[in-house]
């Protein structure tokens, strides 16, 4: 029995959605239907705005944020905090970070965390940057809010060490982030606790 | 209370597994089986699927179950790839419905890496949830060489043990694990950078000291129940074990170093011996490093040089130990037990012997050989099923 149920354009769809996470074959062929089913105001408009974002992403040149702007929205509202960084790993830390509402601050997207299993060093990390916005005078407090996970906490020491020249006061999430706990998977009202106790590094 | 002549007041299980289903498990390709909240005899021919049974209860564990089998194993050879393991397990008189088993991927043929859990209906992020739901330690034939074989048989043994009351020692476990491997690699990349070691030998010496600590608390509880078994019953043919650990954090733990010291001694002792590990090609200090010994306690001899009868009477005896020390630290609740093939090493006497134990202690021990007769003692008083090619029949 073949796999395959429409031609092939329809099969390529199917076959991409399926590489979303959470996303499994069954589904993926559950939502190419759904699209196909509504061409006009569902699968157009999904192509436009995917079209759309593919042409501008881009990432924040200060803070290392994708968005379709740079710098990126965040670093460009004047009503933010900008004393204060925010250091998270991954952007969708910070999207759960901003989904809580737990920061009136800035970022600063490493973009992952120190492996060595993983080949990743800190010269692949947005470390340099970081240091440099510390020295900034402005900034005050930098916040490492890192998964609670073995890398997650190698990284903050090691960013501990090499943000101590600057001179800003240091903090972590404290309270409520569970031992292996990575904080896209926290709600957000653990996310908001584990902000309001930070504690001095 | 071990004199086969004494009524025992069997106590009833705090723990019991209700109903168990299996999806294509092994040579089970459907099987749903109701047992009673007391033993469980399984008997039945070679190959007909008793350990396999033991095996999926098992998987109610975190972990690999009795046989550490890889999870593609379990899978039924005429299945499609998928298999599962449904229980309600009671505990304290509620039920709590358990799911495990992994979904392949018949697309891409992909092999699932990890066991899908649920706990009452509730996905989980790994097996070790489990552990704070039921708990359940094992004998089986394969653990018949532990006090010969290689030390890291035995700690895995222990730490088996330690989760039934400490779940949380797995996941100190896990990260001392992640953390050693992440700095051999460091090493082995020749990396001299101090501040990239620093931060992983910190979190070496934070869980492993907590890991030698959880370790020596458990050897200390099981000496002192092995010490009241052997009061209450001095002829009990499973002789009292001496339990002792052996390697560097537990030793200056029991030297009444305080645990911070300990830490901070075996954080800069890492850092000191950097390039000697390198050059092994390992972390060569820490508690992956410790034995467990066990002495035969009435003849004072090393377990290693036992007999093999007094070796596995060593080891029924530790268990039953285990099962009172976390009986007492869980409100009563005993583990269950998984006793393979538990009749075939024990003459008649030594039987009728464990069978009062286990009803005393009130678990839910799952046992199994080939002859019905062998658990005589038991008739009346446990749940005795006929196991054949992948049937189970209630008897
Ligand atoms: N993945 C599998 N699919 C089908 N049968 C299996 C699988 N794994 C093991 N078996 C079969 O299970 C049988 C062994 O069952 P087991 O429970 O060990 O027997 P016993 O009753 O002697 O303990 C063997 O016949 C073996 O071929
Ligand atoms: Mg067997
Ligand atoms: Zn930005």
């Amino acid at each position: 029995m073949s796999d395959k149920i429409a031609g092939p354009e329809i099969e390529r769809l199917i076959s991409l959605l399926g590489r979303m996470p959470g996303l499994g074959r069954r589904s993926a062929r559950k939502a190419a239907l759904a699209l196909l089913k509504r061409r006009d105001d569902l699968l157009m408009p999904l192509a436009d705005a995917m079209r759309d974002a593919a042409e501008k992403l881009t990432e924040c040149v200060q803070c290392g944020n994708i968005d379709t702007i740079s710098p990126c929205t965040l670093c460009a509202d004047p009503r933010r905090d900008q004393t204060m960084i925010v250091v998270v790993e991954e952007v969708g830390d910070l999207w759960a970070l901003e989904r809580a509402g737990a920061v009136r601050g800035l970022y600063h997207v490493l973009g992952g965390h120190l492996s060595p299993l993983d080949g990743i060093g800190p010269d692949r990390l947005n470390i340099a940057k970081l240091v440099k916005r510390a020295h900034q005078p402005e900034v005050t407090e930098i916040l490492l809010a890192l998964n609670v996970t073995v890398e997650g906490q190698s990284t903050a020491h090691y960013l501990t060490d090499a943000l101590e020249a600057s001179g800003v006061m240091l903090s972590r999430l404290a309270q409520g982030v569970p031992v292996g706990g990575e904080l896209d998977y926290l709600d957000e009202g653990t996310l908001l606790a584990a902000f309001k106790s930070r504690s001095k590094v | 209370m071990t004199d086969n002549d004494h009524a025992v007041l069997p106590l009833t299980p705090k723990i019991w597994v209700k109903r168990l289903t299996l999806t294509n498990v092994r040579n089970y390709a459907s099987l749903t089986l109701e047992a009673p909240a007391a033993p469980v005899v399984l008997f039945g021919s070679n190959g007909a699927g008793k350990t396999n049974l033991l095996e999926a209860v098992s998987m109610l564990a975190p972990g690999q179950g009795i046989r550490r089998a890889a999870l593609a194993d379990l899978a039924r050879h005429a299945g499609g790839g998928d298999w599962a393991v449904a229980a309600s397990v009671m505990r304290d008189g509620e039920p709590i419905d358990i799911g495990t088993g992994i979904r392949g991927d018949q697309v891409t043929g992909q092999r699932a890496t990890s066991r899908i859990v649920r706990i009452d209906g509730e996905g989980q992020s790994g097996t070790g949830a489990l552990a704070d739901v039921v708990e359940i330690a094992w004998l089986t034939p394969a653990l018949d060489s532990l006090l010969t074989g290689p030390a890291a048989e035995r700690r895995r043994f222990l730490d088996r043990l330690i989760l039934c009351f400490d779940p949380s020692h797995r996941t100190r476990a896990n990260r001392f694990e992640r953390a050693m491997r992440q700095r051999n690699r460091l090493l082995d990349d020749g990396v001299r950078d101090d501040a990239q070691f620093r931060g992983l030998e910190e979190q070496l010496a934070e869980s492993g000291v907590a890991m030698a600590a959880a370790r020596l608390d458990a050897v200390a509880a099981l000496n002192v129940v092995a010490e009241r078994r052997r009061s209450r019953a001095p002829d009990s043919p499973f002789p009292w074990a001496e339990a002792a650990l052996e390697g560097t954090l537990e030793a200056q733990l029991l030297s009444e170093v305080a645990a911070v010291d300990v830490e901070d001694q075996y954080a800069l002792d890492l850092a000191r011996t950097r390039e000697r590990d390198r050059a092994a090609g390992r972390t060569l200090t820490g508690p992956h490093r410790s034995d467990f010994l066990l002495k035969h306690g009435p003849k004072s001899m090393p377990g290693r040089l036992c007999s093999t009868g007094e070796q596995k009477a060593l080891l029924v005896g530790l268990v039953l130990a285990h099962a009172e020390l976390s009986a007492a630290r869980k409100q009563g609740a005993a583990p269950i037990l998984l006793l393979d093939e538990i009749a075939a090493h024990l003459d008649e006497y030594r039987r009728g012997a464990l069978f009062d134990e286990l009803l005393l202690l009130g678990t839910q021990a799952w046992m199994t050989g080939t002859d019905r007769s062998a658990f005589a003692g038991l008739e009346g008083r446990a749940g005795f099923f006929r196991v054949d090619d992948g049937f189970v029949t209630p008897f």
